[in-house]
């Protein structure tokens, strides 16, 4: 198998695996990294969004090869109870989420747009995540909290 | 006047009274903490944080000494379906009643331990304490206080004056989890040794399985077992990228019969009105005098299948020890499906074990039973290993029950003043629930499948008193002089249909405020001030009342913009809801906003009610504008989000909410609610922008061209 090297929030990972197969199926099996959600596998829904650099990918339509040297980032990666994100205190804030399965790729999603964008606005975020879908109706709650990360951010 | 009935006995709340042993509900460990172990489930709605907020206000005990144990056939109290909105009324009330005789309880212990009288004790985080510094606390006394007896009637409940937590919006205890990415969903928990299946189903509806090759997928690497049982068949695999390649060259080695045929998905009502079915009438109201009907009016409505498509797929673990299996699902209902497990595999109960773990959102019944017994069934063949088993995207959007179509007739007839004298409302559908666990069959899939299979089972309807399937919200709360009301329910069941929130409630809501809007436009009447002047309840009207007041009914006109009302009370019996939508468009509607009052007695989690409220609305809206199950006549062929699509952030309205604060009155449950009369209320606001009325949801471009011309 050939081997395959990025950094996974971070740390040095050397992964040995087919290099067609999904990162969404690396981090979720051998990588055991479950924070990433599978939704649909098809890129059609955003539940298994992660940073790839500073852009938001679907990890179940990005092959293993693609990321080869790159900075990946995943909900894991992204902040903790201990030293959270802004936008992951923003969520909590807001409680925007009801069933929360597809918020570990809303989150990656937010955190590339907040990246290239510090101060959208709502306009903005709802295009950000135009490509995630939601089911359970947290939409507009959503996009509140990641205004008010935006907010907390902007604070030097 | 008659002399009032002398009032009953105190009666237990349902769920203690059919769970009545106090311990099965209540524990305190010794380490200050209390456990509560309620029947019911979290599915996303955030019932388990309200439960905590019931229980440590009862209790007089901090919020965060509440420890919430998941429902497992082990130990939880046997409640039945986590569904129809009635978790806070089933499970709150019961662990309401229970913490107040337990608070009794314990106030008695103490008092003999202290020497100090019940009346001259307070409770105070769990600590109980008298005159002269005298205290003890609920752990201290848990050792020679037992819980294992048995509920009795006579406690009271704290009065609402007196709850700290109640109607206080505390933050929900298992958003922390899920943003943190620890391991809460049943898809992201890994047991040890655990392998991976996947099943093999037919794109054909009801396709029977004529062959399987097996011996491509044997080669993949890393798999452990073939199983096939008639037409039941799957994989399983060391790793889930193994088990899905195994699937893959299965699939291909697979040949199937071609299957069964499916309605046409353009002529749903006369499908639906062709086919044999039981007919029912749900209500009658017979006219207290004469009337003169001088015309009549009749309209029909329809509604297509409707997908639960949670985003993610249905997912279950199993292992085998011996001749007993423990299962892992989120399920709605434990021990029913516990009940079908034990008819497919002819085991006793005993020899199961279902425990509860959370998945995505739940929307009513969808494939969460389905695939437990997939991997029961796979888990077999798995040499005592644990097995997790995921359906694709695919199946659970063609594979899972779906929300049953609906064919709906209204007529009234009008006086010579345009007033409605009678109202005959007639409603064909398939059943609306075909749930496990309670029936001499399974209702499960793979039943179906197996070498010895069970019948498919036709959905049927729950009775009126438990507020009806394809009837439920049928009964008009209008006040108009008589009325009849009858349910045509399918015997045959060409797409598979159960409960998917509000059962019929949304297409009789929708046709009965359609309908209603119609006749108030061809009287020239206000539709809010219509629906006033036909109400007698107070609630209803305060609803309607503060929508409108909220929206500032009615906004003047401007072109391409339209506001429409919706009302209902979900079951006639559980939450008012109000909503006025704002739309525009023309040839493609956009939904600006919703604004809904929302009255559901004591709301125990205010901002809890209030995320229901807003996700049924937004929903609902995706329901409207967007979404209809598709199938040829061979197979549904909406088996991605590509193809059934759902609303989109870019195109989700601003919602606004008005709670309406009711302390005293029994809490009733917020989850199905909106739906309804937000369709109503966005179909009426297409007709004020458009003045076109579209009859037959979904309201897309093509249903709005062809209502503009209902002859092509």
């Amino acid at each position: 198998m050939p081997r395959i090297q990025f950094r996974l929030n971070g740390v040095e990972t050397t992964v040995d695996a087919d290099p067609d197969r999904s990162l969404l199926s690396i981090l979720r099996g051998p990588l055991g990294m479950t924070g990433t959600h599978f939704g649909c596998g098809a890129n059609e829904c955003g539940a298994c969004n992660v940073m790839v650099g500073d852009r938001a990918l679907a990890a179940c339509d990005t092959p293993l090869w693609s990321v080869a040297d790159k900075d990946v980032t995943t909900i894991e990666g992204l902040g903790s109870a201990e030293n959270p994100h802004p936008l992951q205190r923003a969520f909590i804030g807001e409680q925007a989420l009801q069933c929360g399965y597809c918020i570990p790729g809303i989150l990656m999603s937010a955190a590339a747009l907040l990246k290239q964008n510090p101060r959208p606005t709502a306009d903005d975020v709802k295009a950000a995540l135009d490509r995630n879908l939601c089911r359970c109706g947290s939409h507009n709650r959503i996009v509140r909290a990641v205004l008010r990360a935006a907010d907390e951010m902007a604070i030097p | 006047m008659t002399n009032p009935a002398p009032s009953p006995a105190p009666a237990l709340p349902v769920s203690l009274a059919a769970n009545p042993v106090l311990s099965s509900w209540i524990r305190f460990s010794s380490e200050g903490q209390v456990t509560v172990s309620p029947g019911k489930v979290e599915i996303g709605q955030g019932i388990v944080t309200t439960l905590a907020q019931i229980a440590a206000d009862e209790l007089d005990v901090d919020f965060s000494r509440v420890q919430m144990v998941r429902a497992s056939t082990v130990a939880s109290p046997n409640e039945g379906v986590t569904s129809g909105s009635l978790s806070v009324q089933q499970s709150g009330r019961a662990i309401r009643q229970a913490c107040a005789e337990i608070r009794q309880i314990f106030l008695a212990a103490a008092s003999d331990q202290l020497g100090v009288g019940i009346d001259a004790l307070e409770i105070r985080d769990g600590t109980i304490s008298g005159p002269g510094n005298v205290s003890t606390s609920y752990w201290e006394l848990a050792d020679k206080v037992s819980l294992d007896r048995a509920a009795t009637p006579g406690a009271v409940p704290k009065p609402s004056s007196e709850r700290a937590l109640a109607g206080n919006s505390v933050q929900r205890l298992d958003i922390p989890d899920k943003v943190f990415a620890q391991p809460r969903f049943i898809h992201d928990q890994a047991l040890p040794g655990m392998l991976h299946g996947r099943v093999l189903r037919p794109e054909l509806s009801g396709a029977k399985l004529a062959d399987l090759k097996q011996d491509g997928a044997r080669a993949v690497a890393g798999l452990v077992a073939i199983v096939r049982d008639g037409n039941f068949s799957g994989v399983v695999s060391e790793t889930e990228a193994g088990a899905e390649a195994a699937l893959n060259v299965l699939r291909k080695g697979a040949t199937w019969s071609s299957g069964e045929t499916l309605p046409d998905e353009n002529r749903l009502a006369e499908f639906l009105k062709a086919q044999p079915v039981e007919s029912s009438v749900v209500d009658e109201k017979v006219a207290a005098g004469a009337v003169e009907k001088k015309r009549t009016m009749r309209r029909q409505y329809t509604r297509p299948y409707v997908a639960h498509a949670s985003i993610a797929p249905s997912c279950a673990m199993a292992q085998w020890n011996g001749d007993r299996v423990r299962v892992w699902t989120h399920s709605q209902g434990v021990y029913l499906l516990r009940a079908d497990l034990a008819l497919v595999l002819k085991l006793p109960v005993e020899n199961i074990t279902v425990e509860h773990m959370e998945g995505a959102g739940c929307y009513g019944h969808n494939a969460a039973d389905d695939v437990a017994l997939d991997a029961v069934l796979l888990a077999k063949a798995a040499g005592g290993r644990p097995v997790r088993v995921q359906w694709s995207r695919a199946d659970e959007m063609s594979h899972a029950p779906f929300g049953a179509a609906m064919a709906i007739e209204i007529e009234a007839d009008l006086d010579a003043q345009g007033e409605i004298v009678d109202w005959r409302h007639s409603i064909w559908s398939n059943g609306h629930a075909a749930r496990p666990g309670r029936a001499a069959q399974p209702a499960l899939l793979a039943g179906t499948e197996l070498a010895n299979p069970f019948p498919r089972m036709i959905s049927t309807n729950p009775p009126q008193a438990n507020g009806g399937g394809g009837d439920r919200n049928s009964i008009p709360l209008y006040d108009f002089p008589s009325w009849q009301i009858e349910s045509h329910r399918l015997k045959t069941m060409p797409v598979r249909t159960s409960a998917l929130r509000t059962l019929g409630a949304q297409g009789n809501v929708f046709a009965i405020e359609s309908f209603l809007d119609e006749i108030a436009a061809e009287r020239g009447e206000d539709p809010v001030a219509f629906r006033l002047r036909h109400l007698r309840d107070e609630r209803a009207k305060d609803v309607i009342r503060a929508a409108a007041r909220r929206a500032n009914w009615k906004p003047e006109k401007r072109a391409g913009t339209g506001y429409g009302i919706g009302f209902a009370r979900y079951k006639n019996t559980g939450a008012y809801c109000a909503v006025v939508a704002e739309v525009e468009g023309a040839e493609d509607i956009r939904v600006r906003r919703l604004t809904l009052a929302v009255d559901v007695g004591e709301a125990i989690n205010p901002d809890g009610v209030i995320n229901q409220i807003e996700g049924g609305a937004i929903q609902a809206t995706s329901w409207v504008l967007k979404e209809r199950v598709r199938f040829d006549d061979r197979r549904i062929t909406s088996t991605s989000w590509s193809e059934y699509p759902i609303l989109r952030f870019s195109e989700v309205p601003e919602v606004a909410v008005e709670l309406i604060q009711r302390p005293d009155s029994d809490p009733v449950g917020a989850g199905e609610a909106a739906h309804a009369p937000v369709t109503a209320a966005i179909a009426n606001a297409v007709f004020d922008a458009l003045e076109i009325r579209v009859r037959d949801l979904p309201i897309t471009r093509e249903r709005l061209i062809a209502a503009m011309d209902p002859g092509a």
